[in-house]
C-alpha cells in the first residue's frame, strides 16, 4: 500500500516537472521569435532625474522593455535639478525633471518633450460651504497659522488638517508648489495612502485634505484654488496651479532607440500607463 | 526488545521513550526512520533559531549605522522628525508608544482581571463557557478589522462628544485595550487556577468569605501569572500597528492632552516604509532597533518577574 502511495506522488511530481519544463520552453520561444520581428531595436537608455516621474518611468520602462527584449532600460533618481544636468552633459540619455525649467537652464540643446502633469486636488468634506481656497489660505493652514475654519470664511470650527507622510511624492509636489519651502506642521494627522486622506476626510466635516486628481471621489469635495477649479484641462491650459509638468529631456531631437521610447511614451498605451499610476496625460 | 540491545541502551541513555524504536515495538527498518525524523525535527529547529538570528542581525546590521550618525540619545530623545531634511528624532513616537500603551493597560488590565476572577472562581460552567469561546473569537480577529472597527465607530464617538479630530491617544488605547483584553484574561485565569485548592480550603475553613479569599489568597498567590499577563498584554500593545495607525493620527508631536494625535515606533516604520529610500529607509530600520530593544528588556521583564514570584511562592 505505502509503496503504491510513494510511487503515485512519484508519477504527479514528474509529470508536474515535465509540464512545467513544457510551459517555460515555449514561453521562451515565444519571446525570442517576438523579439526577431521587432527588427532592430536594441540598446540601453539612461533616465535620470526627477523622483517624482521616477515611478512612472519605471512603470514605462518596464512595459517597453517587455515589448522589446533587447532593450535596456535604467532608470535613476537624484531630483529634477540633476536630471536637467545629466541630460546636458550626456551622462543621461533622458534627463526627467518635474518643474518648469528656468531660464538659465533653456537653451544648451536641450528639447523639452511634456509627457505628463501631476494635478492636486484639495478637498474638504462635502458639508463644508468653502468652496474656494487661495493657495496663501492654504500654506497658512499647513503651517498651522490658520487653525479655524472661521478665519477663511466658513463656520467656527477647528480644521482638521489631514497629510501625507514624508516621503509621499504627492506630498513633495504638495510641498514644492504650495508650501514654498516652509516645513508642514508637525501637528497634523498623517495617512499614508491616498485612499486614507479621502477617506479621513469623507469621515470629518471640519477636515481638509490633499489627493492626486485621479483619486477624487464624490464622498469628498475638491475646493477651487484660488477660483479655478482641479480638472484635466485646467491643468492643461495651466491655469490650476497646485500642478506641475513631467517632462522628458533629451540633448537635441530624440533619435533611435530613444525616439522609440518617447514616442512609446507619449502613444495611446504610454499615456493610460500614466494615467493609470496617476498622472494626467497631454493628450 | 530483548533482541535490540543498542536500541534499548540509547533509550535509556536519552531517558525519553519516544525517541527509540523499540517502544512501538517495530522492527529495525523503524529505527532508521525514528532517526530520520529525529534529523528533520533537529533540523527545523535550528532553522528557527537560524530565522531569529538573521532577523536580528538584519535588523541590527540595517539600523545601527544611522543611529551611529545620529547619536544614539539624539536618535531616541530628539523631537524633531523630518526626515526629508535629515532631521531624525524618534522621542515623539517613543511617548506615543508608551501612552498608547499605557492607556490601553489602564483600562484593560483591571477589567481582565476581574474577568478572569470571575471566569475562574464565581461564575457557573455554562455561563464560563460561553464567555470563553467569545474571548477566543476577540483573540482570533484580525488587527486590521480592530483598525477599521475604530475608525468607523470609535473615531467619530470621540470626535463627537469629547471634540477634536478623533483620532487620538484615546482612540488608540480604546482599541488597542480590546486586543490585549483576551491575553490578559486568558494568562491570569490560568494562574488563577493553578493556585492549589488547599490555599482556598483553609482560607474558608479560617472563616474568610469566598470574596476575601479571593483578594487577599488567591489573587496574591497567583501574582506572578498575573504580572506575566499584563507583561504580555503591554508586549502585543506595544507591538501593534496596523490598528493603531488606522486610529491614532499619526502627528509626530509630543501629546498634550489624551484627544490629541500621536505616532507610535511601529506606526512611524508601516507608514513612511513605502517610499522611503536612503538614510530615510535607515532611520526606519533604526526605529525598529528600538523597538526591537524594547520588546526584549519586556521579555526579560517577565522572565525576572516569574522568577521571583516562584521564590515568593515557596517561602
Amino acid at each position: 500500500m505505502r509503496g503504491r502511495k510513494k510511487w503515485m506522488v512519484l508519477v504527479v511530481l514528474s509529470m508536474f516537472m515535465v509540464s512545467a519544463l513544457l510551459i517555460g520552453g515555449c514561453g521562451k520561444k515565444e519571446e525570442g521569435d517576438k523579439a526577431g520581428d521587432e527588427a532592430g531595436l536594441t540598446g540601453t537608455i539612461t533616465i535620470a532625474g526627477s523622483t517624482s516621474v521616477q515611478p512612472f518611468s519605471e512603470v514605462l520602462a518596464e512595459k517597453f522593455m517587455q515589448d522589446n527584449p533587447r532593450v535596456q532600460i535604467n532608470v535613476q533618481g537624484g531630483g529634477s535639478s540633476q536630471g536637467i544636468t545629466a541630460a546636458v552633459s550626456g551622462a543621461a540619455d533622458i534627463g526627467a525633471s518635474s518643474r518648469e525649467l528656468k531660464a538659465e537652464e533653456k537653451g544648451q540643446g536641450l528639447v523639452e518633450t511634456v509627457i505628463a502633469y501631476d494635478g492636486i486636488a484639495i478637498i474638504v468634506n462635502p458639508a463644508n460651504k468653502i468652496d474656494n481656497l487661495t493657495r496663501e489660505q492654504i500654506r497658512d493652514i499647513y503651517l498651522g497659522n490658520i487653525t479655524n475654519w472661521k478665519e477663511v470664511g466658513g463656520e467656527d470650527a477647528p480644521i482638521t488638517v489631514v497629510c501625507r507622510e514624508a516621503g509621499s511624492g504627492t506630498r513633495g509636489a504638495f510641498e514644492e508648489i504650495v508650501m514654498e519651502k516652509q516645513d508642514i506642521s508637525n501637528k497634523v494627522i498623517i495617512q499614508n495612502s491616498t485612499g486614507a486622506v479621502a477617506s479621513a476626510v469623507a469621515g470629518d466635516k471640519n477636515a481638509i485634505g490633499f489627493v492626486s486628481l485621479h483619486a477624487l471621489n464624490d464622498k469628498v469635495k475638491a475646493v477651487k484654488v484660488d477660483g479655478v477649479e482641479a480638472k484635466e484641462e485646467n491643468i492643461k491650459n495651466g491655469s490650476y496651479k497646485i500642478s506641475r509638468p513631467f517632462i522628458y529631456l533629451t540633448k537635441g531631437e530624440p533619435t533611435g532607440v530613444v525616439k522609440a521610447f518617447i514616442d512609446f511614451v507619449l502613444s495611446e498605451e504610454g499615456q493610460k500607463i500614466m494615467q493609470d499610476e496617476g498622472a494626467v496625460p497631454v493628450k | 526488545m530483548a533482541n535490540y540491545p543498542i536500541v534499548q541502551n540509547k533509550e535509556k541513555a536519552r531517558g525519553n521513550v519516544f525517541s527509540a524504536g523499540g517502544f512501538y515495538g517495530r522492527k529495525t527498518p523503524v529505527r532508521g526512520k525514528e532517526l530520520w525524523v529525529e534529523k528533520v525535527l533537529m533540523l527545523s529547529a535550528s532553522l528557527f533559531i537560524l530565522a531569529i538570528l538573521l532577523i536580528t542581525l538584519f535588523i541590527f546590521a540595517k539600523g545601527i549605522p544611522l543611529i551611529a550618525k545620529t547619536g544614539l540619545t539624539d536618535f531616541i530623545f530628539n523631537t524633531e522628525w523630518n526626515p526629508t531634511k535629515n532631521k531624525f528624532g524618534i522621542g515623539t513616537m517613543l511617548v506615543g508608544s508608551l501612552a498608547v500603551t499605557l492607556g490601553a493597560l489602564l483600562w484593560a488590565v483591571p477589567l481582565g482581571l476581574i474577568t478572569a476572577i470571575f471566569m475562574a472562581e464565581i461564575a457557573p460552567v455554562k455561563v464560563r463557557d460561553v464567555l470563553g469561546s467569545f474571548i477566543e473569537l476577540l483573540a482570533g480577529i484580525p488587527s486590521v478589522v480592530y483598525g477599521f472597527f475604530g475608525l468607523i465607530v470609535v473615531v467619530p464617538f470621540i470626535r463627537d462628544n469629547l471634540g477634536g479630530s478623533g483620532m487620538s491617544i484615546l482612540a488608540g488605547a480604546v482599541i488597542l485595550g480590546i486586543m490585549i483584553l483576551p491575553t490578559i484574561i486568558n494568562i491570569s485565569r490560568d494562574a488563577i487556577r493553578a493556585v492549589p485548592e488547599e490555599y482556598k480550603i483553609n482560607s474558608l475553613a479560617l472563616g474568610a468569605t469566598h470574596y476575601q479569599s479571593i483578594w487577599r489568597i488567591i489573587v496574591p498567590a497567583a501574582r506572578s501569572g498575573i504580572i506575566t499577563a499584563v507583561v504580555l498584554g503591554m508586549g502585543r500593545a506595544i507591538g501593534e500597528t496596523m490598528a493603531v495607525v488606522m486610529v491614532t493620527g499619526n502627528a509626530t508631536i509630543i501629546p498634550d492632552s489624551i484627544l490629541s494625535p500621536v505616532r507610535t515606533m511601529t506606526s512611524n516604520i508601516v507608514l513612511e516604509m513605502g517610499y522611503a529610500a536612503g538614510d530615510h529607509q535607515a532611520a526606519l530600520f533604526a526605529t525598529g532597533t528600538v523597538l526591537f530593544v524594547f520588546i526584549v528588556l519586556l521579555n526579560l521583564i517577565i522572565n525576572i518577574s516569574a522568577k521571583a514570584g516562584i521564590k515568593n511562592a515557596h517561602r
